[in-house]
Formats: structure tokens, sequence, C-alpha cells
């Protein structure tokens, strides 16, 4: 499979939120807002990438039996660095994020992608997988992040663009946790009817 | 916030592990098929998230904080779970078979729940002691297992319900836990609880 294939499969074919229903717990807890979305999404992107590169490099070495505490070890440094990091530089959004941020740890999708990928593939094709799996993780977070700042609070990025009368009396329901649940429903059921047409 | 009656009844209700916090939604989806094994899922979660909320206690205050190795807590506390999770089944096949028989095929997947780790993590970021932190655990335990079967019971019917083809499945799950998240935000403000 050639390396753009691998890379597109994750970001859109297989978009772990979207088509493959995983890692349900960040991308609904942190879409809140445009900014916690993409930030999130970035987070979980550096552990994956990183953690598959190890993975792969060591996947020889690695004894089947105790090959998942391994795995979980090795993406728990990955989040580590990544806590204390955004710690350190982004401390409003580590912050917003909160318990999330070391949560990325149990993310199913980081565990799988070691599991079913990066354990049996070279280091480059683990690599584009991890960034590609990575990105659609984002870009799935940051459409829901858009839809619901914009309907929630009538500004994307913290920028008013629906006008003050929406901004006085906006749908607060969306930046609500039920929000959360309505526009991943609705955006499953659309997607549910786009890829049955397509296969018609 | 000291008092254990409003630490329980904000854990149980008001941030509702599942529907406000959105932690553990893996098994509310994926094992919430049936009543029964929405019931055994909750009870096993109770059991472990118990166990776990007490041993990752002494392991932070009696490890970690003495010796300044809080940068560890994420990779220690994992293992820490899923170890435990092994041991207890373990200790459930030897010594209690009908306890082993109505958890046991549930244990091993709640190693990766992110409930269990979120409410060890929560409740060392919000300083309980001791008990406090147990009556925590248990009380989100207990709202995990009243919100599985609630909404294993809507399942069963939603199952049977002619809908549109495209909404069926997920989307109307996630619809119906969005109406049920909804009817939870009236809890918020209970008692003077946000």
């Amino acid at each position: 499979m050639k390396k753009s294939q691998i890379f597109t499969r994750g970001l859109i074919k297989e978009n772990v939120v979207l088509v493959l229903m995983i890692g349900l717990c960040p991308a609904l807890a942190v879409s809140g807002t445009v900014r916690d979305a993409f930030g999130m999404g970035l987070a979980a992107t550096f552990v994956l990438f990183f953690s598959n590169i190890i993975i792969s490099i060591m996947r020889k070495a690695i004894p089947n039996e105790v090959r998942i505490p391994i795995f979980i070890l090795i993406i728990s440094t990955f989040v580590t660095i990544i806590d204390y990091f955004m710690q350190a530089f982004q401390p409003s959004l580590y912050r917003a994020l909160g318990v999330f941020v070391p949560l990325i740890v149990v993310n199913c999708m980081i565990l799988g992608r070691a599991e079913a990928y990066a354990s049996k593939n070279s280091v480059i094709n683990s690599a584009f997988d991890g960034l590609g799996v990575g990105l659609g993780f984002t870009l799935a977070l940051t459409v829901m992040g858009a839809i619901r700042e914009i309907l929630g609070n009538g500004t994307f990025l913290g920028m008013a663009i629906l006008g003050q009368g929406f901004k006085n009396a906006p749908v607060i329901f969306m930046i609500l946790p039920p929000g959360a649940f309505l526009v991943i429903g609705v955006m499953k059921a659309l997607i549910n009817k786009y890829v049955k047409k397509e296969t018609q | 916030m000291k008092n254990p009656a409003l630490i329980f009844l904000g854990a149980f209700l008001v941030n509702n592990i599942v529907l406000m916090r959105f932690l553990g939604l893996c098994p509310f989806f994926g094992v919430s098929n049936a009543v029964e094994t929405a019931t055994g899922m909750g009870m096993a979660v109770i059991f472990v998230m118990t166990i776990a909320s007490w041993i990752t206690w002494i392991v932070y205050h009696g490890i970690l904080l003495p010796f300044d190795l809080v940068f560890l807590r994420t990779a220690v506390f994992i293992l820490t779970i899923a170890s435990l999770v092994q041991l207890v089944e373990m200790f459930l096949k030897k010594s209690y078979r009908t306890l082993y028989n109505a958890l046991g095929i549930y244990l091993p997947l709640i190693t990766t729940n992110c409930a269990i780790l979120g409410v060890t993590f929560l409740a060392i970021d919000n300083k309980f002691n001791f008990l406090n932190s147990t009556i925590f655990s248990i009380g989100t335990g207990l709202g995990f297992m009243v919100v599985m079967i609630t909404f294993a019971a809507i399942r069963e019917r939603l199952d049977l319900a002619p809908i549109n083809p495209s909404i069926k499945g997920y989307p109307i799950s996630f619809i119906a836990a969005g109406l049920m998240a909804l009817a939870f935000l009236g809890f918020s403000g209970l008692f003077g609880l946000t």
C-alpha cells in the first residue's frame, strides 16, 4: 500500500471517531470549543505518532506474552511528556482539558493502532499510519468543536461570527454535555446516509 | 466540599460520570444491548472502581508523594489498575465462583476503561482523604450503573422501534443519550452542587 493511501485511510476512510466509533470519551468531552478540540486532537496525535514509531522499532524485541503492558508503558511515557509540556506552555488549555490529558493513555485508539498496526509493520508505514489516524481524530474533534461553538456561543475560535443578536441569545444547549451527544448522533446519521448512497 | 453526603450525591447525580463527565463511554455504548449485561458491567465497575481508588490512594500518598515521583503518576496508575484487575479476576475465580460467573467476562474489559483511571485522577486532583475518596468512587460507580441500566432498557425498546435505517444503531443511541443527559442537567445546582 502506498504511503499516501495509509495516510488518507486513517484520516477519512477509517476515521476513528466518526466511522469506527473509537475514542469517544475525549471526542465528546472536550469538543465544546474549537480551541479545546484542536488542542486535544494535536496532543493525541503527538502521542500516537511517537508511540507508533517506538513500538514499530521495538516490535521484534517485544515478547508476545507481555506486549500489552509494554505498549501501555511506552504510550504513558509520551502522555507524561505532553502532559508536562502543556502544563508549562499552554496552562489555560491544560486547565480546560483537565483530566482528559492524562487519560489519553487509555484512549483505545492509541493502544488499538499499536496492537493492530505498529507491532506488525515497518517504521515508516507506522509513522504515516499514526499521523493519519491522529489527524483524522483531530479533524473529527475540530468539526464537532466548530459546530458546537458556533451554535452554542456564536463564535469561532473566540471571534464573534454570527452577529451580536445571536451572541446575546445563543443555543446554550449545544456547549453543554447533551449537545455533544446530539451533534455526534446527527453527524453519524448523515455519514450513514451519505456512505450508503455511495455504495448503492 | 468536605461533607461525605454531598460528595456522594455530586458523584452519583450532579456530575454523573457518563452523561456529564463523558468517561466510560465505550462500555456505555458497547455493552448496553440488554439490561442483564448492563447490570453485570455496572457491578463489575463499582467493584473495581472502589478497590482501585483504595490502591491508587495508598500508592500515591505512600510512595509517589514522599519520594517526589508524581511525574510517574500516569504510568504507575494504569499499570496498578491493570495488574489489580488480573489479581481480582484470579482471586474471584478461586474463592467466589458465583461472583466470578456473574462478573467474569466484564473484568478484562475494565482495564482500559477510562472511567476507572479517570476516577482515581479526579480523587487525587480534588485532594480527597481516604474515606472521601472511597465514597466518591462508590457514588461514581453507582451513577454509572444506574445510567447504564436505564440506557439499556431504552435501547431494548429502540431495537424494535420502526425508525429510518440511517439513524438506526449508533445515531439514535447518541440522541437518546443526549436526551438522558438533558434530564440529568436538571440535577445541577442540587444542594448547591455544580
